[in-house]
């Protein structure tokens, strides 16, 4: 089969599956698991099979796997759709089909597949207690189409159908986080995400009509490959802050990443996500989602960077995506530290890491920013899953803790103390790490998988994958510009604290809630992906070792470096290996483990976080995410109901629109009046009634005549004979 | 011989006391006897006038002879309409049988 048609193919059994779950399979969750881990195990398969395909192609960037069919005529014009595998496609592609399985497989777990229904679950609610999840095929329909898409995104050759992959994801996004629409906060969460995410796309859009009416194309390869078109897009003015139109369309396009990688100023809706189930917040806001706004960039490297060369001072644009990379960073991370729920510690943690990626692409460094991509993502959607893993065995734990308090069995009678505890029990927040503790030894199994993802997060040196990614990026930024270095570094910093403090609360110390005494190990489905990812946690960093790096350099090649680097037309240099960032990356990492795993080694029960007694206020500021939800609140959610309720519903609808209808009506309802009350009544009605009343009195007139009587008729007969006769003779002639 | 203008005369008075009889009489069959008579006086008139004024055209006597036989029809259909009328009603006077009226 030829490499191009096996493209095409990869996108597809994810949506068939979405579509056979919808419409046939949703009531039964054993068809329904295996048509959408079949169809995705489907498309994982061909993707690697692509991948081989790429890596052993020659000159990959120069001469991409492509093919494109006419689909929409416009006028002269004709919109392709088509699928582009260059060296960037093809690594996104590998890190995609390898997170969505693993996450499928993680979720027939998640779910409960297999267990009994328990009767007091009701759907658009988690199962409390361990039954089968009330709408498994829904859930697992909404995985397959968001798979769909985010395969459609990463394949498309142009801007047009990668718009549409993103859309779709948008929309699953808002499905899955709503998935559990009976919890309000989830249901204020999804419409949160959904409104958040739109202002980037509008602004993306905004983007791609300005592409689009400037080149007559939305091909990547005819703008991003042609000189040409790039130096004309650079040369022309776009009349706004007198930025090229290159420059414009560069930060509008930014703006729909900012929006679906949950950058600054729009990143509010990222840790809201968490109220959806686990698998979700580790596939859609960690592993692909998120990854799609970094994609977008890194394939408009071309037009981002159009103008500026290595070593030369930053561009407008570059400036503006390097700032609120670097900057989201350091502010996401500073959160993250103050945060006490296990998912939106992680969350918090996905926004810094998109934000050093962003920051990556602002300075340059294209090849280190698709590299965290990769890294980001196996890490992070371990993370998720280990997460959702311990959220799953302290649920199992509240559960189990209750049940003893509550109903004394026969034979497993708890102790009588007990049930005095169990009121406390039901507010018990399962994802509350002030709640765990000492996890280690009761989810080994998680805790080991969980410790690498963290350690790859934090950058722990040589080990793991995100030491190479990060160092990378952080090299990239010395050289370049010192102070988004200064910022990333910091984040860094903090990074691995907010990690040891979280593997600190969660694993170590003691138990500090009776949930967590009884939480236990979950099953094996779960923990199989969970190894998985923790292999590519530690492995995927050595494609890419700097060949300079003291020691171990040169023993592998750095195959990534070579690889990726060939989807630019201009080869970029390797970035220049210099000893100073690495020996910040080595202090960063370890210091901040090393001082996170101090103070939170061995937290006592109902302890207050040390952070707070130390910090104060700002520990406060922190826990309450600078207040930057309150301010939207303030300045755009509020006046925007005013706006609705007060505006548009109680002035405009009530007032001027139903006042202007109302007056119409009453102005039609008075001439209606007036002609029923002057024409109908008067002249039709007077008409027929004046027709049927001289028809009667006529009648009554003439019916004397009508006696029946054979002689009087006789007699008028002759009377009238009479007349007639002597009209006839007397007066005629 | 005798002048046309009796014959008229004659027939004239013969439709009158006939005419008189339709209207005045109460009894049905003296009305259809009236009637009789005011066709008879008609007859006078026809042959009178055939026998005067066109001697050489039999259309006269002609007409004359279908008012016999309209005449006797007449009195044929007359007569057992009144007799259905008596054997319904009890009556045969005029005035009370007038169903036909408002």
């Amino acid at each position: 089969m030829p490499t191009t048609l096996l493209i095409w193919l990869i996108p597809l059994p994810p949506l068939l599956a979405f579509g056979l779950i919808v419409l046939w399979a949703n009531r039964s969750p054993r068809v329904s698991t295996a048509v959408a881990v079949g169809g995705m195990a489907l498309s994982w398969v061909f993707g690697l099979v692509v991948f081989a395909a790429a890596v052993g192609a020659e000159h990959l960037g120069a001469e991409p796997f492509a093919s494109s069919i006419p689909w929409l005529p416009l006028g002269t014009e004709v919109l392709r759709i088509g699928i582009l595998v260059d060296p960037l496609s093809a690594i996104t592609l590998f890190f995609v089909v390898w997170t969505c399985l693993a996450i499928f497989v993680y979720s027939i777990g998640y779910s409960n597949f297999g267990k009994a229904r328990d009767p007091q679950d009701r759907p658009g609610l988690p199962p409390h207690a361990g039954g089968v999840e009330p709408l498994y095929g829904r859930f697992f329909a909404f995985l397959s189409l968001f798979a769909f898409g985010m395969l459609t995104l990463v394949l498309s050759d142009n801007l047009l159908l990668l718009f549409i992959g993103w859309e779709i994801m948008g929309l699953c996004s808002y499905l899955l986080i709503g998935f559990w629409f009976g919890k309000e906060s989830a249901r204020k969460a999804m419409v949160k995400a959904f409104i958040t995410t739109r202002v980037g796309d509008v602004f993306m859009l905004l983007g791609i009509a300005a592409l689009y009416s400037f080149t007559g194309t939305l091909s990547f390869h005819e703008i991003l490959r042609s000189p040409d078109t790039l130096n004309a897009l650079a040369a022309a003015p776009s009349g706004v802050l007198g930025l090229s139109l290159a420059g414009l369309i560069g930060l509008l396009l930014f703006a729909g990443t900012v929006g679906k990688s949950a950058q600054f100023p729009l990143h509010v809706w990222l840790p809201d996500a968490m109220e959806g189930p686990t698998p979700v917040s580790a596939m859609i806001h960690a592993a692909a989602m998120v990854s799609a706004g970094i994609y977008l960039i890194l394939r408009f490297f071309p037009l981002l960077t159009v103008g500026w060369h290595p070593g030369e001072p930053l561009t407008t644009t570059m400036l503006v995506i390097s700032a609120v990379g670097a900057f989201t960073a350091l502010f996401a991370s500073t959160i993250a530290v103050a945060q006490n729920d296990i998912k939106r510690v992680l969350a918090y943690s996905t926004i810094s890491q998109l934000g050093y990626m962003v920051a990556a692409v602002g300075i340059g460094a294209f090849v280190a920013a698709a590299f965290h991509l990769v890294t980001h993502a196996f890490f992070k959607a371990l993370l998720f899953l280990g997460s959702g893993s311990v959220i799953h065995g302290m649920e199992h734990g509240l559960a189990a803790s209750s049940k003893n308090a509550a109903q004394a069995m026969p034979g497993q009678g708890g102790p009588a103390g007990q049930s005095g505890a169990h009121a406390g029990h039901d507010h018990v927040d399962p994802q509350d790490m002030l709640n765990m503790g000492g996890l280690r030894r009761k989810m080994p199994w998680t805790f080991w998988t969980f410790l690498i993802g963290g350690l790859a997060l934090a950058g722990f040196p040589i080990v793991t994958a995100g030491f190479w990614s990060k160092d990378e990026i952080l090299s990239a930024a010395f050289g370049t510009h010192t102070l988004v270095f200064v910022l990333l570094a910091l984040a860094a910093l903090l990074t691995a604290l907010y990690t040891a403090r979280q593997i600190g609360m969660t694993f170590f110390g003691s138990p500090r809630s009776p949930a967590a005494e009884h939480a236990h190990e979950s099953r094996p489905v779960m923990l199989a992906p969970l190894v998985l990812l923790s292999v590519f946690s530690i492995a995927a960093g050595w494609a890419g070792i700097h060949h300079e790096f003291p020691v171990i350099g040169g023993w592998i090649p750095n195959w990534f470096e070579e690889f990726v680097a060939g989807a630019l037309a201009a080869h970029p240099e390797a970035t220049a290996f210099a000893l100073p960032p690495l020996l910040t990356s080595l202090v960063v990492s370890l210091g901040g483990l090393t001082l996170g795993f101090l103070i939170y080694r061995r937290l006592p029960r109902g302890a207050v976080d040390p952070l707070a007694r130390w910090l104060g206020p700002v520990h406060t500021l922190l826990r309450n995410k600078y207040y930057v939800d309150e301010l939207y609140a303030a300045v755009v959610v509020r006046p925007a109901y005013w706006f609705g309720e007060t505006f548009v519903y109680a002035w405009t609808d009530r007032k001027v629109i139903d006042g202007v209808l109302h007056g119409a009506a009453r102005l039609v309802l008075a001439v209606g009046a007036w002609l029923r009350h002057w024409i109908d009544l008067l002249i039709v009605n007077g008409f027929g009634d004046l027709v049927g009343g001289a028809t009667k009195g006529a009648g009554r007139m003439f019916r004397v005549i009508q006696s029946g009587r054979v002689q009087a008729y006789l007699a008028a007969g002759l009377l009238f004979a009479g007349l007639m006769l002597s009209y006839m003779l007397l007066v005629r002639p | 011989m005798i002048p046309l203008s009796w014959y008229l005369l004659l027939a004239a008075a013969l439709f009158c006391i006939g005419l008189y009889g339709v209207l005045g009489r109460r009894n049905a069959v003296a009305v259809l006897m009236g009637i009789e008579l005011m066709l008879n006086a008609v007859n006078i008139n026809l042959v009178a006038f055939w026998r005067y004024l066109t001697p050489t055209v039999i259309a006269g006597q002609a007409f004359a002879i279908i008012v016999f036989a309209v005449a006797a029809s007449e009195a044929a259909v007359g007569l057992a309409l009144i007799i259905s009328i008596y054997r319904q009603r009890s009556t045969v006077i005029a005035e009370d049988i007038d169903l036909m009226k408002w």
